[in-house]
């Protein structure tokens, strides 16, 4: 059980990190992006480019693929989806659908369908109070939370992030009160791609890759982001957690094999029962 | 290819073609006439084709079954429980903003995936269900993909006639305003909710009878056959590249993409088998950004939407011109 709930924490802190990506665009770009399971994927494979093929300490790999992923989001956000923000978010979302398909076939034909690793090999687990945890699962916990507490201050602390959230809070408002609104439509996919790249590499560290990944990952995420209320990105957090914590303490009770059902069925339960999210009301 | 190749062809591409025009018809009547965001298309289409084979097949001690129904009642069956489906997922999501449909569909149609993979007594799992049985197949013999191919069409045209009927009717006309601006539905009283879900149910129920008609017509079917790329992606290309909100467009656009995929296929198997993985990947690209090429470039589709008025206000129409000519 304890251990269960270790694990539902490192998978929680990669849910958390996606999610807040998502929510954040969900509020300023005003639509559901379909594509960012992908571009988890397409971070975690970046890294493996650099990391397998050039040979560079894993470190310097996940460095070099989340600033690649951010560029990349900026990318497809000037090619696809800037031209079809006047249309507004519906055309949008399909327009992620399409993004999320073309990402995850462009890995499939690069790196092909079987299963990666970073690292062949097995570690040695430690056991702490019982407790077993490899040393990467450390080493995600820790980096999962230095990047939580990095995006705290910076929505806290820096100009930026306080317009951002202001903008993810009343658009018009900040607009009014002189906001660079493109502008901060770029840090928006500058800070969401960069988080989803780490949060993928992090996935990719603990488990394996492979290139539907992401898409398994969509369902989670968005019931992470709707549990906190989507815009939120505290709640972001907080729903990822109950999230990752939920499908692994399901375990004890279903068939492994449904674990992914858990955070649908939680999101259909909420939608019914507080559609604003668990944390709606603060913002 | 020989002339039998390209009969055989010919045929395949009037039953998948119609097949597929069938699942776009029901998706035009969600997204095209009422702006609802339906990604689990594969779900409505999986369930439809499960539930046919269920129903029709005769015991089976691999997975539930035994029933042993004719055709018409598997079919017919599918689309009910696609329906039902659709159903249960409208009420808790169609209140709420258009997104969460979406998400919700998905949800639902990777759920049903783990479900038919997983629970072996009910759908063999990975196994997949074999023989599903094939209508009238000892009185036709080698001429049986001729005979399928007729009765997918007289299906697709019979599914047209009764959503044009239905699109040209007062309901119809409720869907389009709902589309257009929800709040102005609601503010002549009419009770948005309702005919949302009217939408969504009446859409799935098409889907599932699509999917039992594929069922039926490969005999096999198994997890796999559901990949949200086949089921899902594929109708939602058909229906913008044919045009959305257009019954003729959707039933083109099914032709026209599948043509499409369909000989990418004969391309990739072509090319050497060390390519066969990547050269399906890349058929993957293609599609989709034959998607963001249309939104981009015309996002209305081939044919666009039809407009429809009222037939009175033809005639006042007609006469005003009649008169500013005369």
């Amino acid at each position: 059980m304890a251990q269960l709930i270790l694990y539902g924490l490192i998978y929680g802190g990669i849910i958390s990190l996606g999610a807040i990506g998502l929510t954040l665009i969900a509020r300023i770009l005003r639509f559901s992006h379909f594509a960012h399971g992908d571009m988890m994927a397409l971070g975690a494979y970046l890294a493996l480019l650099f990391r397998v093929t050039l040979g560079l300490p894993m470190w310097a790999a996940a460095i070099i693929a989340v600033v690649s992923t951010a560029v990349a989001a900026i990318a497809i956000d000037r090619l696809f989806y800037k031209p079809l923000r006047r249309t507004g978010p519906t055309i949008l979302l399909i327009a992620s659908v399409g993004v999320a398909l073309v990402l995850r076939h462009v890995i499939q034909f690069f790196w092909g369908a079987a299963p990666q690793v970073y690292q062949r090999g097995v570690e040695r687990p430690w056991i702490v109070w019982g407790l077993r945890i490899r040393p990467v699962q450390a080493w995600i916990l820790v980096m999962a939370v230095l990047l939580v507490v990095g995006v705290w201050l910076f929505l806290q602390k820096t100009k930026t992030g306080k317009a951002m959230r202001a903008m993810a809070d009343n658009m018009d408002l900040a607009a009014v009160s002189g906001i660079d609104t493109e502008r901060m439509i770029v840090w928006t996919w500058v800070l969401g791609a960069s988080l989803a790249a780490a949060a993928g590499i992090m996935l990719g560290l603990d488990t394996q890759l492979r290139p539907a990944m992401g898409w398994l990952m969509l369902l989670p995420l968005f019931a992470a982001a709707i549990l906190g209320g989507l815009g939120n990105p505290y709640g972001a957090i907080a729903g990822g957690m109950i999230i990752a914590l939920a499908q692994e303490l399901s375990t004890l009770v279903f068939n492994t094999a449904y674990k992914p059902a858990v955070s649908f069925v939680l999101m259909v339960l909420l939608l019914l029962l507080r559609p604003q999210g668990l944390f709606g009301g603060k913002a | 290819m020989e002339w039998g190749g390209v009969v055989g062809y010919g045929l395949f591409l009037l039953i998948y073609g119609g097949i597929y025009a069938i699942s776009a018809l029901g998706l035009n009547v969600q997204w095209g006439y009422t702006g609802l965001f339906n990604i689990g298309v594969g779900g409505f289409f999986l369930v439809g084709a499960y539930t046919s084979a269920i129903m029709t097949k005769g015991p089976d001690f691999s997975h539930l079954g035994g029933f042993g129904q004719p055709f018409i009642v598997g079919v017919l069956a599918g689309g009910v429980l696609a329906a039902l489906l659709a159903l249960l997922i409208g009420i808790p999501t169609l209140r709420l903003r258009g997104d969460y449909l979406a998400i919700a569909t998905i949800g639902i149609a990777e759920t049903l995936r783990l479900i038919v993979t997983n629970e072996q007594w009910l759908t063999a799992g990975v196994w997949g269900i074999g023989g599903i049985p094939k209508p009238l197949f000892s009185t036709f013999g080698s001429a049986y993909n001729a005979f399928y191919a007729v009765l997918v069409l007289a299906a697709m045209v019979l599914v047209y006639f009764a959503i044009e009927r239905g699109i040209r009717s007062p309901w119809g006309r409720v869907l389009k305003a709902i589309r257009e601006d929800e709040a102005v539905a609601q503010a002549v009283g009419k009770d948005v909710f309702r005919f949302k879900l009217q939408a969504l149910v009446l859409g799935a129920f098409f889907m599932g009878v699509a999917g039992a008609l594929f069922a039926h017509f490969v005999g096999y079917i198994s997890p796999e056959a559901f990949e949200p790329m086949n089921a899902t992606f594929l109708v939602w290309v058909m229906l913008i590249v044919g045009g959305s909100g257009n019954s003729k467009g959707a039933i083109l656009g099914a032709f026209i993409v599948w043509v499409i995929w369909s000989g990418t296929e004969f391309v990739a198997a072509a090319l050497p088998p060390a390519l066969g993985p990547r050269a399906h990947a890349l058929r993957i690209v293609l599609i989709g950004l034959l998607l963001m090429v249309m939104l981009l470039v015309r996002p209305q589709g081939v044919l666009g939407e039809e407009r429809q008025v009222s037939k009175l206000l033809r005639q006042e129409s007609g006469s005003r011109q009649a008169s500013a000519g005369g």
